[in-house]
């Protein structure tokens, strides 16, 4: 390749040293093949960093106390030097809105800009849960619907309402996403125009399933048919639609944050393989860069320096050990990845017969397109990987008296181990796996709420408190069971909590 | 193509409303907070800004997530030397399982929530519900010192006061009202001469064209003789005197200090002196302090000498009052001055001197000051003294308060108590 000046020699930034870098690493991103919305790059300061780190990293939301309170230990812990702030935010929407420090020196730019405005984006625009769950075009629009919206029930309705029931609703957010159906994509105006009709249609259709005469024949309730027919995974869908005391605006204001935790759900889902996909572009790419000599041995060392601190993996008993670091498992996959393709071993041959020796770009393409961490851990991490990392898994029984080491790093255990890994990567088994089961609409129209459990494991001490947030939502009884895989009702909790009951009982 | 944009300019404190709302929420955790700060705290940063501690669950957000038990799988990096069927001790506290929880990202397992708020949230805090008794009454009643504002214009008014840019302003509008039908007929003669120019050139045209062309000379000839600026184009500044409530405010700190006054006793009465100060300079933009202090006669004293001399002797209250009367009525006119007395003393005086203070109480100070606050740091009964207050308050409930403090915590509370809002 030929050699050619560097676009820069000093560490301070200006506008046009930002350009410069932004075509430069565009040309290469271009030549490795990376499909990406346009990008709109934001210079900000540090205290906007923290006002964008307190709205969940988005450059607007609406007012809630829960973000003040981010804000207000974001800052402690800034000013007194405990964490430093993240050197990027990226965005999920069209155009790409990314966020650059102020402080940060031009190698640090460049690599943000590397990182997230051709990394992330092309992973928002190509994997497919991205695709499917969000619409990067009208997030934006969206957020400033639902803010404005929410400012208007403030107004009309009090801060304490729109703030209590802001907090049920948050309280049951992650159980606000539909998990196999697909969601049709709406615009802003749609969304307005249907605004209204909802509002009239469901007050006016609501109580159709209150509309059964009560029957004092029991025998009836027993064989009477469960309201909702199938279990309904998304609580927050299944209040919007049809608890019976909520006022239109409330219905309003539990849609939009069910929207707003749809439009996470992905990202919650692809940590590993995002952080992976975009460390390896950035290293890619800046590499590229100075082959081809835009870039100084300095800028180098300083982009290397902080790209191993980024993706260091500190062992289960250091003191740093906080997890498995997606950067960490991500990137080393990645690169994993195209070392099967170009320098296949033996092993690798076994294990990956399908990719050993095939083109790597398109390879990696395919499995940021088709994979969520789940599916792409027990796809791809291989058995150099899980050498590599020393990964073995502890098994916790509570009935026995210690931990088991169930698997490690050697012939046999790496089935298991990947197993392991990429189960724990499944919400499914992250979160207790909560749904409505029946609602007892003859008689006192309580809400009963399934809990199926996973490896025996119990519900947490917070669960009185979400219930009665969901007893505020629905406004009748809840009841919520915990069943084995077996189908035995393990334990039951009601609120408000069954005291009289119990006693009778 | 990328677009870069310079947003560092823009709106800072995006956050603003979000975390007022915090503090809102968490109103009652935070007033406790700040009334500690305010009984433990030294004199001289009574007023700074403050740490405030919340229990963490208190403030936790509940989501449904997994307890401890059951049977739980994880992965962990870095073997070193354990092979398969290896049993390990369970670590103390949570059973291995819990750190799989995300329940909290910023908690970090600490109990308490600290954060800090700024000095003017904490004195917000610190005085919320509380008021100057009699403010607004008085303010507006005896004011004597005005403002001159400025009142739009008016016609008349002296040379010095003349707005040169009303006046051309009028002069140029008066120009074009009345000369608007000699250039609506320049207008129709233009118009004119353009449709004759429009027609085949003839002799007679031209002819006709030149008379026009005289007949707009001389209407423009008028035009310019209208007067460029008349004496009814004058306009000037109206300034009106508007009277303004008196800025200003007094305090008085007249305290005890015979024999019978101990260090602790004048701290305590330090404490609420400052705790006064700090309340009216939230609400006058100067405040003066006058400090009397007496035993059995009064004297105007510094700060220092108020609150670290030591004298003995018997007390008599009613000199103090006396003196404080005079220097209200010296240097301090009510019409001017907002006048609070605060008095401290741990109730001891002269027996015949209190039927005195009475008299000089409410003959010659309560009449003039906005409010007199009265403190007896004691453990021990009330005396006579107390007595013959109690007297006066009953009279003079608007103007008067009175409060016992038997130990430094009670400072606040008797405070806010004395300037509770009164509906």
């Amino acid at each position: 390749m030929k050699q050619r000046e560097p676009i820069s020699t000093s560490s301070e930034w200006t506008f046009e040293l930002i350009q410069k870098y932004d075509q430069e690493i565009a040309r290469v991103a271009e030549h490795y093949g990376l499909d990406t919305y346009p990008n709109q790059i934001e210079v900000i300061t540090s205290e906007q960093m923290m006002d964008a780190y307190s709205s969940v990293g988005m450059p607007l939301n609406y007012n809630h106390w829960s973000f003040g309170k981010q804000f207000v230990s974001t800052e402690q812990q800034y000013k007194r030097g405990q964490m430093g702030l993240a050197y990027e935010i990226v965005i999920n929407s069209n155009p790409c809105i990314s966020y650059l420090m102020e402080e940060n020196t031009m190698t640090m730019q460049a690599l943000v800009i590397a990182h997230a405005c051709y990394g992330h984006n092309s992973f928002f625009k190509g994997n497919y849960l991205f695709k499917t769950w969000t619409d990067a075009s009208a997030i934006i629009d969206y957020l400033l619907f639902a803010k404005n919206y929410i400012a208007k029930c403030e107004e009309r309705h009090g801060v304490d309402a729109v703030e209590q029931m802001l907090d049920s609703c948050h309280a049951l957010m992650n159980y606000g996403v539909n998990r196999y159906l697909r969601p049709q994509p709406v615009t802003p105006e749609e969304e307005k125009n249907r605004l209204l009709d909802r509002e009239e249609y469901i007050q006016r259709h609501l109580n159709q399933i209150w509309n059964t005469i009560p029957k004092k024949d029991e025998v009836i309730q027993d064989r009477a048919p469960r309201f909702p027919k199938d279990p309904e995974e998304n609580l927050l869908y299944f209040i919007e639609k049809n608890a019976p005391l909520l006022e239109p605006w409330q219905r309003e204001i539990v849609r939009i944050v069910r929207k707003i935790a749809q439009y996470y759900y992905p990202q919650r889902q692809t940590q590993v393989m995002n952080e992976g996909w975009a460390c390896f572009w950035h290293y890619t790419i800046l590499n590229h860069l100075h082959d081809e000599g835009l870039v100084t041995d300095g800028f180098i060392m300083e982009f290397l320096h902080s790209h191993t601190s980024v993706i260091y993996q500190p062992p289960f008993d250091s003191p740093y050990f906080n997890g498995i670091n997606p950067y960490a498992l991500g990137y080393g996959m990645m690169q994993d990845i195209r070392r099967i393709c170009e320098n296949p071993t033996d092993e690798d041959r076994e294990w990956f017969p399908d990719i050993a020796g095939s083109d790597w770009n398109e390879t990696l393409q395919h499995a940021m397109r088709n994979y969520k961490d789940e599916s792409f851990i027990l796809q791809y991490l291989s058995p150099r990987m899980m050498r590599e990392l020393k990964l073995f898994t502890i098994t916790d029984n509570a009935a026995l008296s210690s931990m088991q080491i169930s698997a490690i790093h050697n012939d046999v255990g790496y089935q298991k181990v990947r197993e392991d890994l990429a189960a724990s990567y499944n919400i499914g088994n992250r979160e207790p796996n909560i749904q409505i089961y029946n609602v007892d609409i003859r008689g006192d129209r309580s809400l009963t709420l399934r809990h199926y459990m996973h490896n025996e494991q119990p519900l947490g001490e917070d669960t009185d408190e979400v219930l009665k947030h969901l007893h505020s939502l629905w406004g009748f009884d809840i009841h919520l069971e915990s069943v084995s895989p077996d189908g035995n009702i393990e334990h039951v909790r009601h609120c408000p909590t069954k005291v009289n009951v119990d006693a009778v009982a | 193509m990328s677009y870069i944009i310079d947003r560092r300019l823009n709106a800072k404190k995006k956050s603003t409303v979000n975390r007022q709302r915090f503090l809102r929420r968490y109103k009652k955790h935070i007033k406790r907070a700040v009334e500690d700060a305010v009984n433990t705290r030294s004199i001289r940063d009574i007023d700074r800004g403050g740490e405030v501690s919340i229990p963490s669950k208190d403030i936790s957000e509940p989501v449904f997530h997994h307890g401890s038990g059951g049977i739980r799988q994880r992965v962990f990096p870095g073997n070193k030397e354990f092979v398969v069927g290896d049993e390990i001790k369970r670590p103390e506290g949570g059973g291995g399982g819990s750190g799989q929880g995300q329940a909290s990202n910023q908690g970090e397992g600490e109990d308490e929530f600290t954060f800090q708020i700024n000095q003017e949230e904490f004195l917000d805090f610190m005085f919320e519900d509380l008021e100057l008794p009699n403010m607004i009454k008085k303010q507006l009643r005896d004011a004597t010192s005005f403002e001159v504002r400025r009142a739009g214009f008016t016609s008349v008014g002296s040379p010095d006061k003349l707005n040169v840019v009303r006046s051309l302003r009028a002069a140029n509008a008066r120009r074009i009202a009345l000369s608007g039908k000699e250039r609506r007929k320049i207008r129709e003669l233009k118009a004119e001469i353009k449709t004759l120019e429009g027609l085949p050139p003839s002799q007679e045209a031209v002819l006709q064209i030149a008379a026009l062309n005289e007949e707009i000379k001389t209407l423009n000839k008028r035009i310019k003789r209208m007067p460029f600026i008349d004496e009814f184009d004058l306009k000037y500044n109206n300034l009106v005197r508007t009277p303004v409530p008196s800025s200003k405010a007094v305090m008085f700190c007249v305290m005890d200090v015979s024999g019978s006054m101990t260090q602790s006793i004048k701290d305590t009465a330090k404490r609420f002196f400052i705790l006064l100060y700090l309340f009216l300079t939230r609400s006058y933009k100067k405040i003066e302090v006058v400090f009397v202090r007496h035993h059995t006669h009064a004297k105007e004293v510094d700060e220092e000498e108020f609150f670290y001399s030591r004298e003995t002797g018997g007390t008599i209250v009613s000199s103090a009052l006396n003196l404080s009367a005079e220097i209200i009525q010296e240097r301090y006119p009510p019409g001017d001055w907002n006048v609070y007395v605060a008095q401290a003393s741990d109730g001891d005086n002269w027996d015949g001197d209190s039927h005195l203070c009475r008299q000089v109480l409410e003959q010659r100070i309560l009449p003039m000051v906005q409010y007199f606050a009265y403190v007896e740091i004691t453990t021990g009964s009330h005396q006579n003294l107390w007595l013959e207050y109690e007297q006066i308050r009953e009279k003079f409930g608007e103007t008067f308060a009175m409060q016992t403090i038997v130990e430094a915590s009670d400072i606040y509370p008797v405070f806010r108590k004395l300037f509770e809002k009164k509906e």
